[in-house]
């Protein structure tokens, strides 16, 4: 009998402990088939943030290891100087990658450190209960913008991609997005590839992943799916920003 | 054969000696010396320097290169020691080696260049945050840069945790003749690397982490790490003593300090006064015993610090009450010499 469907040999079978409609699960998987399908399970380290996906040593099926908030990019490249030919990869949120680890962010993609990052983008902090993130919209209400981020007290949204992309260490960046199956596989081929750069040594290769926070968004699944096609992708326009 | 060597460039050689095979800085005066060096032999030597973008970046580079089994180092001075305090909790933690080297200037705030001893507090106390302790070793002389670099290692992987060499901007910029002694490089045995993550062929994958959210687990981490701890106390204290079976006043000193008051328990006992000196060179662990036996009534001690007084508690707490413990101390880049001493020992 032929197989068609199984969970990736690079995900555990643990539960997700993740809330109902949040997006991290769906790119938890995307990564591990990515991995599996590359053949470099057994030489993957990961590194994990401080934040909603710090658990993900219980569901990755490879070494992982977790670095203070914001500082997976540093911990990376400590990794990878010393293993060159294993394959090092940081999963981080907007707070870890965009506010409080700012500066690893930068300067590991300047220094072009052979690395991928797959950055998860929900507009808030997930973990601490729902707080502006760096990445929070204009107008958008949060457990520390109750009344909506306002720009001249809390300044605009930062766009990653876009401030990376003028870095001559950088191989690749793309936005991608996770609320609809068309949008999963177009994710999967962007997070591959982010792979398989790391593996042909490009360089610093980051995916940028637009996911849905329900939970602490106030919302449905549902409703934060359409939130995410109709507001969210407007403000973080879907693309290839940068792919030497 | 000696080699005429300034302090912060002992320090690099000892770790290259020892077989470090990554180091991650930034620059800070003064020791300037150490990523400049580092930068090139490193280097020529096929190993891992990187200038990182912060000290904060710096430790945590460490911290990566460590979770794979691979000597590592960073160093700095204390406003950038400061700074890497986040990676020094996470390391104790995580229960990883690395070595630090603390090349001590003045504070508080950016303070400035000169030599001091002010983060005492900071290196023995645990300036991060959570229930741990640090190996911290206080070199007094170049020799004692190159030694200590070497032996740091070692120690840092038999207990799996950061040791920190306390020295200061005096020792780091002071030269030296120093004898760099062939060592064999130190590896850890294949049972002591059951830990390493480098990637999960022929073995179940593994996580190093510091966050334990289960009932009782970081509880029952904290006293596995006490456990650690009390060992290292039973075993690694070291210090170094001269003259205290016959003395009348035993001045107790570290690092640049203990220099001092070597020389001035030599001048004092040439004039006739019974002056010992008490060294601690390991400054956690604590000589407690030590000092503790030494303290017998119709004794004085007298702690000398280049600072307001940090160590002192500590030989108070081990003195305790038996003996009158005084102090005298200079914050702020300021030297104390021979004069100073003995104009402290004749007032007692």
């Amino acid at each position: 009998m032929k197989k068609i469907f199984s969970r990736p040999e690079s995900l555990t079978p643990a539960p997700h402990l993740y809330c109902a409609g949040c997006g991290h699960g769906i790119i938890h998987r995307l990564v591990a088939e990515s991995i599996d399908e590359l053949g470099v399970r057994e030489k993957t380290i990961a590194v994990a943030p401080v934040g909603c996906a710090v658990f993900a040593y219980d569901y990755f099926n490879f070494d992982v290891t977790e670095a203070p908030h914001g500082r997976p990019p540093a911990v990376a490249t400590g990794i990878k100087r010393v293993l060159p030919d294993r394959i090092v990869f940081t999963y981080q949120g907007d707070g870890d990658i965009a506010a409080i680890g700012t500066a690893e962010t930068i300067h590991a993609a300047n220094r072009g450190e052979n690395i991928t990052v797959i950055f998860v983008n929900n507009a808030n902090y997930g973990m601490t209960g729902g707080q502006m993130a760096p990445t929070t919209l204009i107008g958008q209400k949060t457990a520390t913008t109750p009344f909506g981020r306002d720009a001249k007290r809390d300044g605009y949204p930062l766009h990653l991609c876009e401030l990376l992309a003028t870095l001559k260490g950088v191989a690749y960046l793309e936005r991608v997005t996770v609320y609809n199956p068309k949008h999963i596989f177009n994710a999967k081929r962007a997070i591959k590839k982010a792979f398989q750069n790391q593996i042909d040594g490009k360089g610093f290769s980051l995916v940028e992943v637009i996911s849905q926070c329900p939970v602490d968004w106030g919302m449905t699944p549902l409703d934060s799916v359409a939130w995410v096609k109709d507001v969210f992708i407007k403000e973080f326009p879907l693309g290839v920003f940068k792919d030497i | 054969m000696k080699t005429l060597l300034k302090g912060n460039i002992a320090l690099c050689e000892g770790a290259i000696a020892a077989g470090c095979k990554a180091y991650f800085g930034y620059p800070i005066t003064p020791q300037n010396e150490v990523p400049a060096h580092m930068s090139r032999r490193m280097v020529e030597l096929g190993r891992v320097f990187i200038q990182a973008e912060s000290e904060l970046a710096a430790i945590n580079m460490v911290l990566g290169a460590s979770v794979t089994g691979t000597r590592a180092m960073t160093s700095s001075s204390s406003p950038g020691i400061s700074l890497k305090q986040e990676g020094i909790s996470y390391l104790c933690g995580c229960e990883l080696p690395a070595v630090i080297a603390n090349i001590q200037r003045g504070g508080p705030g950016l303070g400035n260049i000169s030599g001091s001893q002010g983060d005492y507090f900071q290196a023995t106390k645990g300036g991060g945050h959570g229930d741990y302790r640090m190996i911290v070793l206080a070199p007094d002389s170049v020799q004692e840069m190159y030694d200590f670099a070497f032996q740091a290692f070692g120690l840092a992987e038999k207990y799996r945790t950061p040791v920190m060499i306390l020295s200061d901007g005096v020792v780091g910029q002071m030269m030296e003749p120093t004898e760099l002694t062939t060592h064999c490089e130190q590896t850890l045995p294949a049972e002591s690397r059951n830990w390493i993550l480098d990637g999960c062929a022929n073995r179940k994958p593994r996580a190093v982490k510091s966050l334990m959210m289960a009932d009782g687990a970081l509880e029952q981490h904290n006293w596995d790490l006490k456990k650690k701890y009390d060992r290292i106390e039973a075993n690694e204290v070291r210090c170094e003593t001269v003259n205290i079976d016959d003395a009348d006043i035993i001045l107790v000193a570290f690092g640049i300090t203990a220099r001092i008051a070597k020389s001035t328990a030599r001048t004092a006992r040439s004039r006739g006064l019974k002056i010992g000196v008490i060294r601690p060179v390991t400054l956690w662990p604590f000589p407690t015993a030590i000092i503790a036996a030494a303290a017998k009534p119709g004794r004085k001690f007298l702690v000398a610090e280049l600072n307001m007084g940090q160590m002192v508690e500590d030989v108070k707490l081990a003195v305790n009450g038996q003996c009158p413990v005084s102090f005298i101390g200079r914050p702020g880049g300021g030297i104390l010499d021979d004069d100073a001493l003995l104009k402290k020992i004749a007032e007692l």
